[in-house]
């Protein structure tokens, strides 16, 4: 049996081409790999190789023949033991469009191509089925598309002591590497400094240099280096002196962390947590002071939180640290310091997908994340004194974002402000309140409103710095403009 | 070109032209890399000419002439090493002994493919053989490696990790960053360098000022070999010392592969860059399968006995072309699976 020779696509966009030279000739032998042809294309002259070996029998396509369909046969050759090529379909013979080419060959059937007998279809069709299979087995315990947590209210975890965010870190941190050998530290300065900022202070007490493992300063480097660990299930949390410097690794946390699990089928998943301070601090300028969150909140494969209280930064960190996913723990420098209750119970966590309403009103909802969430709770007091009852919702985590408890609160006030640090154009307010026109747009007495960071970089003087960033004005503002007060 | 030069070769301890491999060598080793390489180089073609049919789309990056890297690599390895590389990889996949099947129905995008037929010729793994991709993303794959050996540092569980990179990734500033951190760390990897001259368009000489790459990692007291990447002992023999290197804890080792690609960088490159008698030369005589199959002969092996293990190859080959046309596309639902791991 022979083997027909088709003409090859030499490009994903290839469709024709020009037969333009013959290096075998009629009774030629060929042996796999030797150069048969030259063929050109839209974009290059290509070489083609030969897979099939045996003897050329028969030249189809004459060379200099141009607009030769892809798949149409240029030769037969016989011999060998004669993989034929199976054909696929040949198109329309380039004959008919007034090209020289010989017309192509009558396309095998499909019993034939495929080994002809029932037997061996059926055995296909069962290596299908144990395909499948494996593909089920794969596929439990792993999520459909990502979606909101719609669970229970949350739960009393009971007495509550007044801690810093900084030591709700620590101690979400140390709590989740004394119960899993797994789980450790890299950054940099975050063992013998004891953090540039001390959120890891006495961890490497505790834990020894090869959990807590100060790192040079390479972020992409050891981002790869922390992910490619993870995807042997070790759970890295890499912390970003700021996240401004995660810039340099974010191919890393988007190539290699979040999209593997999908690349791979499913085979392959990536436990990491990346955390540091995100936003502005106090007076750095413009490369240290940028809000990450909707960059990274665009990603599937990633989750994103931003905790703002102490409670949100322990429970979610040791939620984060648990979860078989890459997430994007995004902290606040200046919150790090301030302090509020936090439950004290040993097995306090919260569950990520799941926002908050800190404060409740029926006038307005203001929706905020990491230290805006303070600034909506001010301006909810300073409304309240004018008579207006605004409701504050914490989002804690913005992918998968929580917007069931935003259109539930909108569905009662019928009003929507925003507020976030970042700058307003594709910004997290602008996709919660483009969710909101989707799925309660009826309810809506006012059309939405963003209060955001000034569009842009961030000022050294104090002066400008405090007008580049939201404040507790624009937001009284915002929410008198969508109440009509 | 020149493929390192004797005396370099003599003094790393590889072989040069003058003292070609014992015809009494292990039998059995040659056999097994004759028909590993031999696998990978008729895959090869069969996803080129498959390619040609319109059957595999998108970007495929063919391994053909650089066999005997990975297949001498391979080794050395023990059961529960791993292995990453770049795009370039169908043929790191079929050395770890992952399936031909399963490889190539991802090549055509299939549910049968290794990744359901959501990654493609450039993203497949299989933690059970220990192969981490598969990796689209110059250098990215270093970074990743020095992870994986990391990994075996912090598990303490004496595994080595296997860090492939072209010569066109050796230049990229993460691959130093990893570079260091494993020499600090004492990580288990071995970085291997295939060196095969091009870049995708870009000869070596026009994009490293560095000229023998095995010394890069000097700085930083990596030890470094060039070996003859064509010549699979040599392989073997340099990995051999790289990973014992390794498995006795003294950090990271550096080879480098002095090997050739005979097609393009990927199937719509013309290659151009070189002449077509650069490459007949290396096909006609460093060919890695051809120096293996004449020792074998040599060695008592008949054309019949070779017969055997080409028939087989190609049935493994054949069988696998048809499992990646028949095996169907992944079901619509696919699209939203694999995204995140489900937590509840």
């Amino acid at each position: 049996m022979g083997a027909t020779i088709l003409m090859p696509a030499l490009s994903p966009t290839m469709t024709e081409g020009k037969l333009s030279r013959w290096l075998k000739k009629e009774g030629d032998e060929v042996k796999s790999g030797d150069v048969l042809a030259e063929i050109e294309t839209d974009k290059a002259t290509m070489e083609v190789e030969a897979v099939d070996e045996g003897r050329i029998t028969k030249i189809l396509v004459a060379e200099g023949t141009e607009g030769v369909l892809v798949n149409a046969a240029i030769a037969e050759l016989d011999g060998g033991d004669g993989s034929a090529a199976p054909a696929g379909d040949t198109g329309t013979p380039a004959a008919e469009q007034g090209s020289k080419a010989a017309a192509p060959q009558q396309p095998e059937s499909n019993a034939t191509q495929h080994g002809g007998d029932v037997g061996s279809m059926a055995k296909q069709a069962e290596d299908y089925g144990q395909v499948a299979a494996r593909g089920a087995e794969r596929r439990e315990g792993v999520a459909a598309e990502p979606k909101a947590s719609t669970a229970a209210p949350e739960k009393d975890w009971g007495p509550t002591k007044p801690i810093t965010v900084r030591e709700a870190l620590r101690d979400a941190m140390a709590l989740e590497m004394r119960a899993d050998g797994d789980v450790f530290l890299m950054g940099e300065e975050v063992a013998q400094y004891q953090g540039a900022y001390k959120i890891s202070q006495g961890l490497l007490d505790e834990f020894g240099a090869r959990r807590v493992l100060d790192m040079p300063i390479t972020e992409h480097g050891f981002t790869g280096m922390a992910v490619g660990a993870a995807l042997t299930g070790l759970k890295p949390i890499v912390e970003f002196m700021t996240f401004n410097f995660s810039m340099q690794a974010i191919d890393h946390i988007i190539n290699s962390a979040a999209k593997t699990l999908y690349m791979s089928g499913g085979q392959l998943g990536c436990p990491i947590v990346f955390r540091g301070p995100n936003g502005a601090a106090a007076r750095v300028a413009a490369q240290h002071s940028q809000d990450f969150t909707s960059w990274y909140a665009h990603v599937p494969g990633l989750k994103v939180i931003a905790p703002w209280s102490a409670a949100d930064a322990k429970g979610l960190l040791r939620a984060a640290i648990r979860d078989p996913n890459p997430v994007i723990f995004l902290e606040n420098e200046i919150l790090y310091g301030q302090t509020f209750e936090c439950p004290v119970d040993e097995d306090f966590v919260l569950p990520i997908g799941k926002a908050k309403v800190e404060r409740e009103g029926t006038d307005v909802t203001i929706v905020s994340y990491s230290i805006m969430v303070g600034m909506a709770m001010q301006a909810a007091e300073e409304l309240a004194q004018a008579g207006i009852s605004a409701e504050v919702i914490n989002l804690r985590t913005i992918r998968p974002l929580d917007i069931d408890t935003v259109l539930a609160s909108v569905r009662k006030t019928n009003r929507l402000v925003t507020l976030e640090e970042g700058w307003a154009f594709a910004n997290v307010g602008g996709e919660v309140a483009m969710q909101v026109i989707e799925n309660a747009f009826d309810y809506l007495d006012a059309p939405p409103v963003r209060v955001a960071g000034a569009d842009v970089p961030m000022p050294y003087a104090a002066n400008l710095e405090k007008l580049a960033l939201p404040t507790v004005a624009q937001v009284v503002e915002a929410v008198r403009k969508v109440t009509y007060k | 070109m020149a493929l390192g030069t004797d005396s370099a070769a003599k003094r790393r301890g590889g072989r040069g032209k003058d003292s070609p491999p014992a015809a009494g060598h292990n039998q059995d080793i040659l056999t097994k890399a004759y028909r590993e390489m031999l696998l990978i180089r008729r895959f090869e073609e069969k996803a080129g000419q498959l390619y040609g049919m319109g059957l595999i789309g998108g970007f495929c990056h063919l391994y053909i002439g650089q066999e005997a890297v990975v297949v001498g690599m391979q080794m050395t390895l023990e059961e529960g090493d791993q292995v990453i590389t770049s795009y370039r990889d169908h043929g790191h996949m079929l050395a770890t002994g992952m399936e031909a099947r399963g490889v190539m129905a991802e090549l055509t995008g299939r549910i049968g493919g290794y990744s359901k037929g959501k990654g493609g010729s450039m993203h497949m793994f299989s933690r059970e053989k220990g192969f981490y991709g598969g990796h689209g993303i110059v250098g990215a794959q270093v970074a990743l490696g020095a992870g994986l050996g990391f990994a075996n540092w912090y598990r303490q569980n004496g595994q080595v990790s296997l860090t492939y990179f072209g010569d066109g990734a050796a230049n990229q500033g993460q691959v130093y960053e990893s570079f260091n951190l494993a020499a600090l760390l004492k990580l288990p990897v071995v970085f291997i360098i295939e060196n095969n001259k091009y870049g995708m368009g870009t000869s070596v000489d026009r994009a490293s000022a560095s000229r023998d790459l095995s010394k890069n990692g000097e700085p930083w007291g990596i030890p470094g070999e060039q070996v003859n990447g064509m010549d699979v002992l040599a392989v073997k023999e340099a990995g051999e010392r790289a990973v014992a290197h390794c498995r006795e804890g003294k950090g990271p080792y550096l080879l480098e592969m002095q090997t050739y690609r005979y097609r393009g960088h990927s199937m719509s490159d013309p290659a151009k860059y070189r002449s077509r008698e650069e490459v007949q030369k290396m096909r006609e005589q460093n060919d890695c399968i051809e120096m293996v199959r004449k020792i074998l002969l040599e060695g008592g092996k008949t054309e019949a006995d070779l017969k055997v293990v080409d028939d087989e190859v190609k049935a493994i080959v054949q069988d696998a072309a048809e499992f990646a046309q028949t095996s169907p596309e992944p079901d619509e639902s696919e699209l939203w699976t694999d995204v995140l791991v489900e937590t509840r």
